[in-house]
């Protein structure tokens, strides 16, 4: 096994070892049930879709997503195992990515364990499964772009309340970002700023997926997303080990 | 071989680790003593590549822990300050993590977690998870996984603090056993450890070496060294009886009775026969007589609470030569 699948492993063993997975997944299928067929008006809607499902998620992911990640880093700090994790012969990007891959993972566990609802739809009714397949990769490209960011604030911090509020707070902007709140704020900046602003909103590029429109450009922009925050994160551990 | 040049580790303003250079060869159990805030877990913070110096460079067998710092890591074992390990694993697991991220796998493996679990005596907590254990097993599984992969150098941050005297004891044998053709560094305030497990000490205060040698010569350079204890049966005006030994620089009372006395020498100067030869002429009323060979403790208390003061003068010094 290479460095990094071992810190995978160790990371992702550790969530089940606390009732952390659990109590994440079960709370992550309440809220999407009851998002779904209240608020959501799943039979209300009368159609063979999961828009219902789906166009909850970037609002669930506010506030579950930072919950995983604020320990990434900042409870290793707080307990003194990074100094552990740190002085092993492994490189930083093994330690970045394996911890962040394996918050993934679980994130993608959880919603595939959403399963009985496309088993749902497709008993009630005729929906493109296609469509719903993107939607689901759509949702775990922008779980994953949640999961950096937090990454990186946890990374910043031996606190994880802390951690769990700054990304909070940067996520909602990037959810957030196409919308008129976040905008107006940059009414006075020339029009190209504005629109790399709203360029850089998830629910753009998560409702394009969503709906079937598997473009590249949408798939790599969480990809690029990611990548730049995972780096930011190395950048940050990197700072810390000089002061 | 270690080669620490010139380290020098600054926090904003305040100077942890001062111009720092010594070298450690193998065999050699290295003390690394100091009052708290000295600058030793520091220094061990940064050969072990957890913190980067702000300059001067850190050699483990010629590799630089700054450029080469996956091949520095794998030679050394690092027990790191109240040693953190995962608490929601358990010892099993943990060391099996330890052993993966070594580099072994399969019989390799188990083998070398077999026995370190021997050695370290974990086989009655092997399935518990660690944030259950007690501060000594703790300990334990930190020293374990420090030594796990035999590395040819062993850093020590305080290992035996918070652990009962029988506890110590062990750990002690342990880095006596594990330190032939090794570089140990462990670091202390403990100073009986000193004497006990170490083959050379260095004092620093301050982000500085205040002193280097074996623990016998520092104890030497004690102001008790080549002292007389004596312990009277009754009252007895000693003060007076040794006013005729000009070697006899001082007397000290050492204990709360009054009775327990100590005469320093002057330097240099060999006072035992002599006072043992007028404590028989003059009938003192004595219990107990022996010689003092000189305290580390002393020394070091000597030496750190001048630390300050020297410091400013040695920087003077260097003002004027540059």
């Amino acid at each position: 096994m290479s460095p990094l699948q071992i810190i995978f492993k160790r990371e992702l063993a550790g969530y089940f070892a606390t009732p952390l997975a659990y109590v994440f997944i079960v709370i992550f299928l309440v809220m999407n049930g009851v998002f779904t067929f209240d608020l959501g008006g799943f039979y209300v809607r009368g159609q063979a879709d999961l828009m219902p499902f789906f166009s909850f998620h970037p609002w669930l992911y506010l506030f579950m997503i930072p919950a995983i990640a604020m320990g990434l880093w900042a409870d290793e700090r707080k307990t003194g195992t990074i100094e552990l994790l740190m002085t092993l012969p492994i490189t930083l990007r093994d330690a970045v990515l394996g911890k962040f891959l394996a918050a993934w993972v679980l994130c993608g566990a959880a919603l595939l364990l959403t399963f009985p609802i496309w088993i749902t739809v497709n008993y009630l009714g005729d929906p493109d499964n296609g469509v719903i397949v993107a939607a689901y990769l759509g949702s775990w490209l922008m779980a994953g772009s949640f999961l950096a960011i937090g990454s990186c604030m946890s990374a910043m911090t031996r606190n994880s309340v802390i951690a769990f509020i700054l990304t909070v707070a940067l996520c909602f902007v990037f959810v957030a970002s196409g919308s008129e709140i976040v905008l107006n704020a940059f009414n006075w900046a020339p029009q190209m700023l504005v629109d790399a602003v709203a360029a850089l909103s998830f629910l753009t590029h998560f409702d394009a997926i969503s709906k079937g429109v598997l473009d590249v450009r949408d798939i790599l922009f969480f990809l690029v997303f990611m990548a730049s925050w995972l780096f930011a994160s190395a950048i940050v551990i990197e700072i810390k080990k000089a002061n | 071989m270690i080669e620490i040049n010139q380290l020098t580790k600054k926090f904003d303003d305040f100077t942890a680790v001062d111009n720092l250079s010594f070298t450690v060869r193998e065999g050699e159990v290295l003390g690394f003593l100091g009052p708290n805030g000295a600058g030793k877990s520091t220094t061990m913070k940064i050969i072990t590549g957890f913190l980067s110096a702000t300059s001067g460079t850190v050699k483990v067998d010629g590799h630089d822990i700054a450029t080469d710092p996956l091949a520095v890591k794998s030679l050394i074992g690092y027990l790191p300050e109240g040693a953190p390990c995962y608490p929601d694993m358990t010892v099993l697991q943990f060391l099996d993590f330890i052993a993966a991220v070594r580099g072994f796998s399969g019989e390799e493996k188990q083998r070398r977690i077999d026995k370190v679990v021997r050695d370290v005596e974990l086989g009655a907590v092997c399935h518990k998870t660690i944030d259950t254990l007690s501060k000594g097993f703790k300990r334990r599984v930190g020293l374990a996984q420090a030594i796990l992969h035999d590395p040819k150098v062993l850093i020590l941050d305080e290992p035996t603090d918070g652990l009962d005297p029988n506890q110590k004891h062990q750990v002690r044998q342990l880095i006596r056993n594990l330190a032939k053709d090794k570089i140990v560094i462990i670091s202390t305030h403990i100073l009986e450890e000193v004497s006990a497990v170490c083959s050379r000490a260095i004092i620093i205060a301050g982000g500085r070496i205040l002193a280097d040698g074996t623990p016998k010569e520092l104890e030497a350079r004690s102001r008790y060294y080549g002292a007389v204890s004596v312990q009277l049966t009754e009252d007895f005006d000693l003060h007076r009886a040794v006013a005729t030994v000009s070697e006899v620089s001082g007397v000290e009372v050492s204990d709360v009775s009054g009775r327990r006395h100590v005469l320093l020498p002057r330097e240099g100067a060999q006072i035992f026969s002599k006072v043992l030869d007028l404590a028989q002429n003059e009938r003192w009323p004595v219990a107990e007589f022996h010689l003092v060979e000189g305290l580390l403790e002393d020394y070091f208390r000597s030496v750190t609470q001048g630390a300050n003061a020297r410091v400013e003068t040695s920087d003077k010094r260097t003002g004027a030569t540059q």
